[in-house]
């Protein structure tokens, strides 16, 4: 256990003290939300109610799906998780310590926009603070899996940013953090289904916000739990020590498999 | 030192259809610093890394203290210490960090006192990327050593160190030694090879080409031992006399260079021949045939 304390410790720490991961875990997601703040709740008021679970969400993946991936690349490249290895830090360690640091980070940047939002922009606060904290500790927990799994099947840098934005720029677009997913067209409407974003907005809205929920907001949520735990599961079955060893290596492929629960209620909903 | 803590029999590895390391076979004893020696592509590191676990051998068998490394490393790494390479830590941790990192995941308590022996004391709150070539490879092994390991692997452990720096690490291997840690040594530097291996092993295209001490080695070459003779007169240089036990000779610059094969005999003759033609010695060396000169006679036999 001692171990685990020191290694999650490490990592936290390293969160705050490397440039690019600070970059991307508090400056970008927080200088985001003083700029949507300023500007989105100024043209569109509605935006007051969707401020705090719209920006922890872009926070969570900013954090998550832009921040998390190089640094689990880069370990792998230069031969940082053979050093693990060798001195017996277990593969699971080594997945679950980042993804709970990224929850960690996530979390609070989440508490930062849940105090400021109202004063700075009087963005409307959760009604049901015991939900609203079970869907942030869900979403930030999804985003980090999902970051994780990029990171570990992506092949080189290009490969972690182009996974990266596949979720993130159409999320940021179509799940309803800028606008209400209702307003848009009926086909982006589904293209929404397949992204994470979407059923971490819905359980908000219809949880813990007070607002209309598109679909029932618990389903959201028990997709989102899946989603998370298949995307853990696949960083686990898919860890590579190094990129060099071609022993047991498993086809990126199954990676596919994290979006099962999204493409059921694609199919379904 | 009898007892055989390495084995490795028939190992075998390759990658596609390239034959990395071809059926070698080799032991390493109790308390023994072995030295690996062989040019880029010889098979060295994946020689050690399927002994370190991080590789799956293809054929053969490999035992670390009964220890199989490929099916046993929760075994394995509590027996063995492996100097990690310049790019084995994150970026961003400190010494301390690591002390503590992996200090922690062997179960021992944090060994700080390396970080003083190692002269890494006032280093030991800067980040990884801050440190010198030197200092990250002193804290790599202040790593590898923290759990006192009974196997120790060590891949090119002065490379970029100054020369306090390589001694203070030699001094440290030989302490190591004499406690009874079995220490694997791959370097492509002969001369710390000569002076710190017990027995070496030298491979080469995936086989080991020789093998034993430093001194059966450099005997089993050749032989020639080199005398240098520089004279006032320095009539030797202008003649082509042939002494005892000579059977090279050549000028270069001021000095008459013969190659014997037995030095002592040789050496008369030539202070001799000197001292009967009134011609003043100045310098007089005498070279016996080292590791490396060995070594490139068998990688040239093997071209």
């Amino acid at each position: 256990m001692t171990a685990f304390i020191n290694h999650f410790t490490y990592d936290f720490r390293t969160g705050l003290r490397d440039k690019s991961m600070l970059l991307m875990n508090y400056l970008f997601p927080l200088a985001c939300f003083a700029m949507f703040g300023a500007i989105m709740t100024g043209i569109n008021p509605t935006f007051k109610q969707q401020i705090i679970p719209a920006m922890i969400i872009f926070g969570a993946m900013s954090s998550a799906l832009l921040g998390l991936p190089n640094p689990v690349l880069s370990s792998r490249e230069s031969g940082i998780f053979r050093s693990f290895k060798i001195n017996g830090v277990p593969a699971i360690n080594i997945i679950t310590v980042p993804v709970i640091g990224a929850i960690a980070h996530i979390v609070l940047v989440a508490a930062i926009i849940t105090a400021l939002a109202n004063p700075l922009f009087g963005g409307a606060l959760p009604l049901d603070w015991v939900q609203f904290v079970l869907i942030v500790l869900v979403t930030a927990f999804n985003m980090a899996s999902l970051g994780m799994l990029i990171g570990v099947i992506a092949p080189n840098g290009r490969g972690t940013v182009l996974l990266g934005q596949v979720f993130y720029i159409p999320s940021v677009m179509l799940s309803g953090l800028m606008m209400p997913a209702g307003v848009l067209p009926p086909a982006l409407g589904r293209v929404a289904l397949l992204l994470p974003a979407t059923y971490a907005m819905n359980a908000f809205n219809g949880l813990s916000m007070g607002q209309p929920a598109s679909t029932d907001p618990w389903v959201s949520l028990w997709v989102l739990l899946a989603g998370s735990l298949l995307a853990f599961g696949l960083s686990v079955f898919l860890f590579r020590w190094d990129s060099q060893n071609a022993d047991k290596k498993r086809s990126p492929l199954f990676a596919l498999l994290a979006l099962l629960p999204y493409l059921v209620m694609l199919v379904i909903g | 030192m009898e007892e055989n803590v390495i084995e490795v029999k028939n190992f075998r590895k390759t990658y596609g259809s390239f034959v990395a390391v071809d059926d070698i076979s080799f032991e390493v004893r109790r308390g023994e610093i072995f030295g690996l020696l062989g040019p880029n592509g010889a098979g060295k590191t994946s020689t050690l890394e399927s002994l370190e676990g991080l590789r799956q051998p293809d054929g053969g068998t490999l035992s670390i203290l009964g220890v199989d490394p490929s099916r046993e490393m929760g075994k394995l790494v509590k027996v063995i210490g492996v100097q990690l390479q310049a790019s084995g830590l994150p970026a961003s941790m400190t010494p301390v960090e690591a002390v503590n990192f992996f200090c922690s995941y062997h179960g021992v308590a944090p060994r700080y006192d390396l970080l003083e022996r190692l002269g890494l004391k006032e280093k030991k709150a800067e980040q990884f990327s801050g440190l010198s070539t030197g200092q990250q490879r002193r804290l790599a092994l202040a790593l590898a050593i923290a759990h006192n390991p009974q196997v120790l692997f060590l891949d090119e452990p002065t490379a970029g160190l100054d020369v306090p720096s390589r001694l203070e690490l030699h001094d440290m291997m030989r302490e190591l030694q004499k406690a009874g840690t079995t220490i694997i040594l791959a370097t492509h530097d002969m001369a710390e090879a000569e002076k710190m291996a017990h027995r070496v092993a030298i491979m080469l295209k995936g086989k080991i080409a020789a093998t034993g001490t430093p001194a059966q080695l450099t005997a089993t070459g050749e032989g020639l031992t080199k005398i240098s003779v520089s004279s006032e007169q320095a009539i030797l240089n202008s003649n082509g006399i042939i002494f005892p036990g000579v059977n090279k000779h050549l000028v270069t610059d001021e000095y008459a260079v013969y190659y014997s094969t037995n030095a002592g005999q040789s050496v008369s003759a030539i202070l001799e021949y000197l001292k009967a033609r009134n011609d003043k010695l100045i310098d007089l060396r005498v070279e016996r045939p080292s590791l490396e000169e060995r070594f490139l006679e068998i990688t040239q036999d093997n071209q």
